[in-house]
């Protein structure tokens, strides 16, 4: 045996991440389904908000109506849980009468996208500063299964028992068109890509978007034959997405149907509202 | 051999939300549009069954909001068609303008609205506020005790709003869970005989009469607008007699006669509890152990609360000497209740009224108990023996 040991290498230890300190422990257990995504989401939201560095009081997070809407009241931030589909116009007046604060809006893609379409389009319009999640399941699940705005032709819901016949929105390219800065969609099967988004998304100052394909085994999944959460996360989520850099070396032909993964709009050079606000009301006081 | 086909179709054991569904199918209107929220949601959601099955003609729409629901129901209503919907909460709350638009254009719409709390702060479960928040909106507004109740006020709400003397919206109110997700054993009327009392819809204006073309919702200035609303108030007031009639050929037809309001061992009473929809369920039950120690006590149930039935109020409460309003709503520092400020009104011209005192109740699905009603009864005697009310209103179990 050798007496002259080899300096020991130094070894990466992984800590586990403590989330408790930004939960409202006595809110759980959180009233999603086995099998949803969206605790998936907020776990990646806790660790991208941690590696910001954003104290939890200047964080205010603003949610409508539905499942993801749930979001807040298990968080340890100021929280508005608020009326169904108008969280972006909540926020809007939040971030206007205190601009400091980081607002983060969690909706789905019934509450972002049918209902409070409207106040989606011109939040994006506007290019206040503020982060939206679309936690997107294709699905309204709180009120049983019906389909929503991002339905994909031809899946089965409670209300479209022949299949849906509305063309769904394309979430991205709706809320790039309408002005947002940032935008990005995710995934809860890419959960470290995940965090990193959100991350990115919380640090740009402007509007940001981030739609997050997710699943709802319960409904969706039971009603189009994906028989389990993994299952639906590997045929929606994993084959049914492409990352953007992947995408680069790929013919249209290739990338098919899938949906581009990973930030799809950066724009550093449009103003902030809130910034254009301060300079109009400093231009009409004559300053 | 006996036929046993129809006793099949006339009794069922149903929740109220799949008996207000299956009111609508027999009913096959020609437009639903709709939106999804607690309670009301599974009445839409059974109704797109039927629609999915080829049960109905009607076109169903799934817009992406109440207010969407409500504005494509006054088109379809106002081309022509018999609309109908379904909604809760928030989702009344959401179609408050279009409420006003569908009757001051005296439009026969149909709606199911089972009962829900407004937030702040969020609560799915039964009150009254909004139902009572739309009063004033200009629809005739019909509540339900039970299953059975609610189910026939849905094919009356059509005979109501679509007969010439009203062309005004129903909404048939039922209270959310309590009501709509109870099973209840209910006896049923028959396809044909749904069809054949409400009829068919033959709109007097339609907007796709191109021969005569007409015009809605135009401008109307000072000259003409309070025209209008006179018009309208007077036809919401005389659509009373309509519920009457449709109310008696109801019971014609079907053996179970409705009129404007209710009443339980209310002749010889000392005392009244009024109070509205399954509640009154509750109460009865406190009646019957309150009469059995020999207490004179009793119950009045409006059904109709828009128009509300001011002289039969009157009448059914002669002889009382104490009553106590139970409002599911509060009129935020209002005198009282909705339900308290109208019938203390109604009363007022009557000569030795009873005393009145007015208490807020399970609100946000608080339950209601006979346990409660009995301390009311209570507190009525001591009314009676003072003579004076310790106070007037109050919320009660808070």
């Amino acid at each position: 045996m050798s007496t002259d040991a080899k300096p020991a290498k130094k070894q990466k230890l992984s800590v586990p991440f403590d989330y408790s300190k930004y939960l409202r422990k006595d809110k759980l257990p959180h009233i999603w389904c086995p099998g949803c995504g969206h605790g998936i989401i907020l776990k990646a939201l806790l660790r991208a908000v941690d590696k910001v560095g954003l104290e939890k009081d200047d964080i205010c997070m603003v949610s409508g109506i539905g499942c993801s809407s749930r979001t807040p009241g298990y968080v340890d931030f100021n929280t508005l849980h608020t009326l169904h589909g108008r969280a972006p116009s909540f926020a809007t007046g939040i971030k206007l009468t205190n601009p400091e604060l980081n607002v983060i809006v969690t909706t789905g893609d019934g509450d972002a996208l049918a209902i409070g379409g409207n106040h989606f389009i011109h939040t994006c319009r506007r290019n206040i500063d503020m982060t939206i999640l679309v936690y997107s399941n294709a699905i309204y699940g709180m009120t049983g299964g019906q389909f929503s705005p991002t339905t994909p032709i031809g899946s089965f819901t409670h209300t479209s028992s022949y299949g849906a016949m509305e063309p769904p929105f394309d979430t991205c390219e709706m809320a790039k068109a309408a002005g947002a800065t940032f935008v990005a969609r995710a995934t809860s099967y890419h959960v470290q890509d995940l965090e990193k988004t959100l991350k990115a998304a919380i640090e740009h100052k402007g509007t940001s978007v981030v739609e997050i394909l997710d699943e709802c085994p319960v409904y969706f999944g039971r009603l189009n034959k994906m028989r389990s959460a993994s299952q639906m996360m590997e045929k929606i989520e994993k084959e049914g997405t492409v990352s953007v850099k992947q995408a680069e070396n790929l013919s249209p032909e290739e990338i098919g149907g899938r949906l581009l993964r990973g930030i799809l709009h950066h724009d550093t050079e449009t103003a902030e509202y809130c910034d254009q606000y301060a300079a109009l009301t400093e231009r009409a006081q004559g300053k | 051999m006996a036929d046993n086909t129809a006793s099949k179709t006339k009794n069922s054991a149903l929740t109220g939300n799949s008996a207000m569904a299956l009111a609508m199918k027999q009913i096959d209107p020609d437009v639903c549009a709709v939106y999804p929220i607690t309670p009301s949601t599974t009445v839409i959601e059974e109704f797109s069954s039927y629609v999915a099955d080829g049960a109905v003609e009607t076109e169903f729409v799934t817009v992406e909001s109440e207010h969407s629901a409500m504005s494509a129901c006054i088109g379809a209503s106002a081309a022509g068609g018999r609309a109908m919907t379904a909604t809760s909460s928030q989702g009344l709350a959401l179609m408050w303008e279009m409420l006003y638009i569908a009757s001051g254009m005296r439009l026969p719409i149909i709606m199911t609205t089972v009962n829900r709390a407004l937030a702040a702060p969020i609560n799915i479960h039964c009150d009254h506020s909004d139902s009572m928040g739309a009063r004033d909106s200009g629809w005739i507004q019909l509540y339900s005790e039970t299953v059975q109740e609610a189910y026939d006020n849905l094919f009356q709400a059509v005979k109501i709003a679509e007969d010439e003397r009203v062309l005004l919206p129903v909404m048939v109110c039922l209270d959310g869970f309590i009501t709509s997700h109870a099973i209840e054993v209910l006896s049923l009327i028959t396809d044909d005989e749904a069809k054949d009392f409400v009829g068919d819809y033959t709109a007097k204006h339609p907007l796709l009469d191109t021969d005569n073309p007409a015009s809605m919702g135009a401008l109307a200035l000072p000259d003409t607008y309070m025209d209008f609303k006179h018009v309208q108030s007077d036809a919401i007031a005389a659509s009373k007699e309509v519920v009457i009639e449709v109310g008696k050929e109801f019971g014609k037809r079907f053996g179970r006669e409705y009129g404007l309001i209710d009443t339980y061992q209310l002749e010889d009473a000392d005392v009244a509890i009024v109070i509205l929809n399954s509640a009154a369920g509750t109460t009865r039950v406190a009646i019957d152990e309150l009469r059995a120690k020999g207490l004179k006590v009793g119950l009045l149930k409006p059904r109709l609360f828009r128009p509300f039935p001011h002289a039969e109020m009157v009448e059914a409460l002669k002889g009382v000497k104490a009553v106590c309003v139970l409002d599911r709503a509060d009129s935020f520092s209002g005198f009282g209740g909705p339900l308290f400020n109208e019938v203390r009104s109604a009363l007022y011209d009557m000569e030795d009224r009873p005393k009145i005192m007015g208490r807020i109740y399970g609100l946000g699905g608080k339950d209601y108990t006979t346990e409660n009603a009995v301390a009311i009864y209570e507190a009525l005697f001591d009314v009676v023996k003072t003579g004076k009310i310790d106070t007037l209103n109050d919320y009660m179990g808070s």
